[in-house]
């Protein structure tokens, strides 16, 4: 198979129903799990659906790179890595570029995204007046974030904000 | 009858947005390997996936209408062709073929030989029990209970387990009777 043998395509909605599903599944068990145990005395050690959703996202990020830049020629160094993911990642998962980029130089990076597609079909909860909580939304996304950036050998953490939806801001620390 | 609906496949397909099928297959991998840590047992990840499926065709049934236009199906084996020709068309960008119908009309399968999910995929010996695809079947189930068709659905040979084909057997259990929703009876 060569690099330029036509790209296998499904839906977009494909992956969105199955994303949506995953956080709920992950929601869901979680509770479960929580009610078995809560009258367990010793304090078994709970993985949030947070902490599952970036790992999973991290494995993720991690095979899509490996056969994203299989071609591509090596970086020079951070910046151009991160503006390969602000480009070509980004549009490979959300066929958009990242709308801005900014940098302290030492090693924090903040992507804004405007209109960040996993958002799109959520809506803020108008039945309770606390911020619905996003987090779980977007936790998928910056595991890949930080898969993506193992795999060329950055060690980050990535985090998310969502402002106004359908916004979200990532922002990468790059552990020197 | 059939190029009807491989058209209007097409036109749906050709309407969404589309993604590069392996955010897709390697997302779904990740799915399958936390319901395993998370099970342990094979058949209970099995069900877990169907549940899934079932929670995912309940809502795509929507997207499927709205963006083939497909209007109500004359029987069974239009509904195959639909499920085939348009949902999987649009969905996965494949068309199973529709094969081994039974005598009633009520039971059909779908040969899946190239399935998105599965690509990369191979399974180690100890899970020869699991039914890595088994999402499919729940979305079936729920896009069909939607439709008010009790659906049963099923893997009956799979390549990842060592068949020489994939098939889905789908079968037809009852149509379920139009009934008033709750809260409009007189």
């Amino acid at each position: 198979m060569t690099s330029t043998a036509s790209k296998k395509e499904v839906a977009e909605s494909s992956f969105e129903f199955l994303h949506i599903e995953l956080v709920h599944y992950l929601e869901r068990r979680h509770k479960q799990v929580a009610t078995e145990h809560k009258d367990d005395n010793d304090l078994i050690s709970l993985e949030t659906p947070y902490t599952k959703l970036e790992l999973m996202g991290f494995r993720v990020g991690q095979r899509l790179i490996e056969r994203m830049c299989r071609d591509h020629p090596r970086f020079n160094d951070n910046l151009e890595i991160i503006k390969y993911i602000c480009k070509e990642v980004w549009n490979e998962l959300f066929k958009k570029q990242i709308d801005n980029l900014r940098t302290n130089h030492r090693g924090i990076f903040v992507l804004l995204d405007n209109r960040f597609r996993w958002l799109l079909h959520t809506s803020p909860n108008s039945a309770n007046t606390e911020p619905k909580e996003y987090a779980n939304y977007v936790a998928f996304a910056c595991g890949i974030l930080r898969g993506v950036l193992a795999n060329l050998g950055i060690e980050s953490t990535v985090k998310a904000d969502v402002t106004t939806l359908p916004a979200c801001t990532f922002t990468i620390s790059i552990q020197s | 009858m059939a190029a009807k609906h491989v058209r209007m496949g097409e036109a749906a397909l050709s309407k969404v947005d589309k993604i590069n099928s392996e955010v897709l297959t390697f997302t779904y991998g990740a799915i399958v390997t936390q319901l395993i840590k998370d099970y342990e047992d094979i058949e209970e990840v099995n069900k877990q996936l169907e549940n899934m499926g079932y929670n995912i065709g309940l809502r795509l049934i929507d997207e499927l209408i709205a963006k083939s236009g497909i209007g109500r199906c004359a029987d069974f084996r239009e509904t195959a062709e639909v499920i085939s020709k348009i949902g999987f068309k649009m969905f996965l960008g494949i068309s199973p073929a529709i094969v081994n119908w039974n005598g009633e009309y009520s039971e059909f399968s779908l040969l899946i030989d190239e399935n998105p999910l599965t690509e990369f995929v191979e399974l180690p010996e100890q899970y020869r029990g699991l039914h890595f695809s088994n999402l499919i079947c729940g979305v079936i189930r729920g896009a069909m209970e939607t439709l008010q068709m009790k659906i049963e659905c099923k893997f009956v040979k799979d390549q990842l387990r060592g068949d020489d084909t994939t098939e889905l057997r789908v079968i037809l259990k009852e149509i379920m009777a139009d009934e008033v929703p709750v809260g409009y009876g007189e």
